[in-house]
């Protein structure tokens, strides 16, 4: 199976590419359309300089070539929601070139997708089909917003590759803050591009799937169409290059068009707009303001809290989740040492309360502080595993600090053996009946005894001693 | 007629010696008086004394209070309606106001109303208008003329004394040649001096705003108030304007004219040749000296031009297509046919046409061939006119090779048609500055022109040239 991916990122910015217009989410259909975006007569587009910007920054963080000369083409179509009669276009001169992106595989191995170029573009309004019988009504608000293309080379070979380099390709414009990658809005969305051949063999024809807008999406509809085409081939046929939609409801892919209905956009500079010129001095200056970057982070967890290439790059897909766990071991030194369990926690613990409140990270009740001197009462012993997820929950609900429940409820561990001794005592001295059992051979008994001394010390026993204890007083 | 010029009706109206009302009121008689030469697409007398009641309310010192100034109607205004000469926009009234007309408004100009242009300012007669052709005010009684185009409405209201000035638009030649045939001054100035914002687009890469008048002066002073950077246009240069009125000097010796060789076709009139020789005897008499030279890819500017142009025009007109504004054909059934019907019945037959030039020459399999050979040879042409520029300062050549031809002359073809742009479109290729003034007759007393080509953001030397030829003329 050979894939490519045609991504488009929808550009982190307050104002479109080319007009002033708001770009909220959500709005009143055609409350963000200035007469740019309507395409009124005489109304010409001016460049947004930070859109330029964020696409360089995009440019640098998929590793490639910055082109310091770049032209905008006129894509030619009529369509009720492409007010002008054309999109606005990088065509043969984009703004980034050449790149790679670098995607980590269960197995622990990384492969490297080449990226033949990204580009600027203009996104199109919506036609709104379902608002009357008999009409078509059009919202502008998108018209005009801020795309990057993202072309990948056909290097992909499944479909967990290719979910892999959304992933990765989501994840690094996150680290930027190109792009809020939101693929529910459809901030960020992929065309892809299917063929199959025998191994070694040249390349087969492909097909492309239009506008796939998530992640499971992405991967159902490359392995139905690679089945698709591999059936047709077994059965003698031919593949014919077609464009398809993928049908969310039957996980099946259709024909829109094929090759032979295939516009003729005519593409051609636009008028209206200057070559765009970039300097060194701008790159560098761009280059010098980006922060950590995912690759860089996954390096720096391996190296300095000795994580798995693969645990880490799991960690760091989501930059909120990264950036919350470098927090919590910021928090306290001695949690260096404890990568991999604040990482558990987070991704099992802290996610489970999380999801069961719909929440985000990023606004979760437990602060990155807060979890830490959690973590630091587990590892120190002074409360157990079982003790610090119900502690957690607490905190997750009333927003006290880790210390203050533990302290409040009388929560710490019970670690004096004498202590712990004098209650194994007085359980096994109400018991007596069943120690007798035990001795004569029903050992199983052990862990009854053990439960009822958790039970007569709420849970606090330290569970290493008490076992130790109570083993040496039955024996 | 109290004025010819505005630089008189700027100092009678300064000394109180007529009002603004009085003034206008002349100029709306003039107009109504004249509604046959169908010169103006809007005109509405109560929107005028609106303006005048406006302005005498108004105590600022403004340039050109109260001039009045007919306005092409391919520049958007708030307050009349915006056609382009097309049923396509037959019922637009744009709530913007163009850069240019802006400008014009706030140094206190009234707009007596919106000229007659080719449709979409494509053509050389003003005869593809959807509100019928305009006539030259200069014809004799049975024999209507051209008034040259597509700015003919503009053109003809400045020759016809229905106004002080008019505002005018040029691609390849639409101020220029239509100024040549109405006896009036016309000038294009360099592409990026004027701000296009606001202009319905023809051809983005060639088209500019400019101005008639009835004498340079009065050329220098209007052309100062449109012109300036505008940063919603992206092709608008950032250039200091100089005071082209204060800084008028019709001294040219020293100076040197460079007379292109390459400006004469066959079949031209014999007393255009005359009015060039003219034009160097004076300007040899002023110290000038003559310059005989080469620009010699200008046969290929006229193909070139019918490329580059229409390529434009067939997608900029793409967004008249029926879905937000303007004309939308009835009784349809499908996004298709609206644009089939909407286009079809909206558009007139020179729209089509150059809307499916434009289209062909961009096609798949075409582009290389038409469009990008024709960028290579506007290249070529651009060139031609800067190592001229190393020789001479300035350049002296016939405007058209004809005068006024009568109406409906070249109608049925569009090739003789387009001729009539032969010696204007290279400096619309090059982006040069041009102007067209009166200079001598033919033998049927029409007017010829004289055309100026200066270097890019010359307009001052344009103008110098220009006045030194006229005051010689007068």
């Amino acid at each position: 199976m050979v894939v490519g991916l045609e991504v488009h990122a929808q550009i982190k910015s307050n104002s479109k590419l080319f007009s002033s217009s708001s770009t909220t989410f959500g709005s009143s259909p055609n409350s963000q359309v200035s007469l740019v975006d309507a395409a009124m007569p005489g109304m010409l587009p001016v460049i947004n300089e930070f859109c330029v910007k964020q696409a360089i920054k995009s440019g640098i963080g998929l590793r490639a070539e910055i082109n310091k000369y770049s032209v905008f083409d006129r894509k030619n179509y009529f369509y009720a929601d492409l007010p002008q009669g054309y999109q606005i276009s990088q065509f043969k001169y984009p703004i980034v070139g050449k790149g790679k992106v670098s995607i980590d595989l269960k197995d622990g191995t990384s492969k490297n997708i080449r990226i033949v170029r990204l580009h600027l573009e203009q996104d199109a309004g919506k036609s709104l089909h379902d608002q009357n019988p008999s009409k078509t009504y059009v919202d502008l608000n998108r018209s005009g917003v801020a795309l990057m293309e993202i072309v990948s080379e056909p290097d992909i070979s499944s479909a967990e590759e290719a979910g892999l380099y959304i992933s990765k390709i989501r994840s690094i414009l996150m680290y930027l803050d190109t792009c809020d990658g939101n693929m529910q809005e459809g901030s960020l969305r992929a065309d892809v591009n299917v063929s199959v051949r025998k191994p070694n063999d040249k390349l087969g024809t492909r097909c492309e799937i239009k506008n796939l807008n998530s992640i499971k999406f992405i991967k159902q509809a490359i392995d139905y169409e690679a089945k698709r085409q591999i059936k047709i081939i077994e059965d003698g046929g031919e593949i014919n290059q077609n464009t398809l939609l993928f049908d969310t409801q039957t996980g099946k892919t259709k024909p829109m068009r094929s090759k032979e209905e295939a516009h003729d956009y005519r593409y051609f500079p636009d008028p209206d707009l200057l070559p765009l010129e970039i300097d060194d001095d701008e790159i560098k200056n761009i280059k010098n303001n980006i922060l950590e970057l995912p690759d860089e982070r996954i390096e720096r967890y391996i190296a300095e809290f000795g994580l798995s290439k693969y645990d880490a790059s799991v960690l760091t897909i989501e930059r909120s989740v990264s950036d919350y766990f470098d927090e919590v071991i910021k928090s306290n030194k001695a949690l260096q040492g404890h990568a991999k369990i604040v990482s558990n926690w987070i991704s099992t613990e802290l996610f489970s309360l999380l999801k069961k409140d719909n929440l985000d990270i990023s606004t979760s009740p437990v602060s990155p502080k807060d979890l830490g001197e959690l973590i630091i009462l587990l590892t120190t012993n002074v409360i157990s595993g079982k003790i610090a997820k119900e502690v957690l929950t607490e905190m997750f609900s009333s927003k006290k600090s880790a210390k203050y429940i533990v302290e409040k409820e009388g929560l710490k561990q019970m670690t004096d053996s004498s202590e712990i001794e004098t209650i194994i005592e007085k359980i096994l001295s109400e018991n007596q009946k069943m120690v007798n059992e035990y001795k004569s051979g029903k050992t199983k008994l052990l862990s009854y005894f053990v439960g009822q001394v958790m039970k007569e010390t709420k849970g606090k026993a330290n569970p290493k001693l008490l076992n130790e204890i109570l083993f040496k007083k039955l024996n | 007629m109290p004025f010819k010029s505005i630089k008189d009706a700027i100092s009678n109206i300064e000394s109180k010696k007529i009002s603004i009302r009085e003034l206008n009121l002349e100029f709306i008689k003039k107009i109504k008086d004249n509604k046959n030469l169908n010169i103006f697409i809007y005109f509405d007398e109560k929107k005028i004394i609106n303006q005048i009641d406006n302005l005498e309310k108004d105590n600022s010192n403004k340039k050109l209070k109260g001039i009045p100034l007919a306005i092409k109607d391919l520049f958007c205004t708030k307050d009349m309606p915006t056609t382009a000469g097309s049923k396509i926009l037959e019922n637009f009234n744009p709530t913007y106001e163009s850069f240019v007309t802006q400008k014009l408004i706030n140094d206190g100009a009234i707009f007596v109303g919106k000229t007659n242009l080719d449709e979409f300012a494509m053509g050389s007669a003003t005869d593809t208008s959807y509100f019928g052709n305009t006539i030259n005010p200069l014809s004799k009684k049975d024999n209507p003329l051209a008034p040259g185009g597509s700015s003919g409405g503009s053109a003809a209201a400045v020759a016809a004394d229905l106004c002080l000035g008019a505002t005018g638009t040029d691609t390849g030649g639409s101020i220029r040649q239509p100024a040549s045939f109405c006896g009036v001054v016309g000038i294009k100035p360099t592409y990026g001096l004027c701000s296009r914002w606001g202009i319905a687009a023809f051809a983005s890469s060639l088209d500019q705003a400019g101005v008639f008048t009835n004498n340079v002066e009065d050329s220098s002073i209007l052309l100062e108030t449109i012109a300036g950077f505008d940063q919603r246009d992206s092709t608008s240069s950032n250039v200091n304007i100089p005071n082209y009125f204060d800084n008028l000097n019709d001294d040219l010796s020293g100076m040197t004219v460079g007379i292109p060789k390459e400006y004469t076709i066959d079949g031209m009139p014999e007393e255009i040749n005359l009015i060039w020789e003219e034009s160097k005897k004076v300007l040899e008499n002023k110290g000038v000296k003559i310059k005989n030279i080469s620009l010699p890819h200008t046969k290929y500017a006229l193909p070139t031009y019918y490329i580059i142009a229409p390529a434009e025009a067939s997608s900029n007109l793409a967004r008249y297509d029926g879905v937000k504004y303007g004309f939308r054909a009835n009784g349809i059934s499908s996004l298709d046919e609206m644009y089939e019907q909407t286009r079809g019945e909206g558009f007139g037959k020179e729209v089509k046409r150059r809307i499916l030039i434009g289209t062909y020459v961009l096609s798949a399999g075409y582009y290389d061939a038409y469009y990008l050979k024709a960028q290579k040879v506007r290249k070529l042409i651009a060139n031609d006119f800067k190592e001229a520029f190393k020789e001479c300062d300035f350049i002296v050549t016939p405007t058209a090779p004809s005068a006024a031809f009568p109406l409906n002359e070249k109608k049925q073809d569009p090739i003789k048609m387009y001729l009539n742009d032969v010696f204007t479109v290279p400096a619309s290729l090059a982006g040069l500055p041009g102007i067209s003034i009166p200079f001598g007759k033919d033998k049927n007393n029409l007017p010829l022109g004289i055309q100026i080509l200066g270097k890019h953001f010359d307009e001052q030397l344009v103008f110098n040239v220009a006045l030194s030829l006229e005051r010689s003329s007068e």
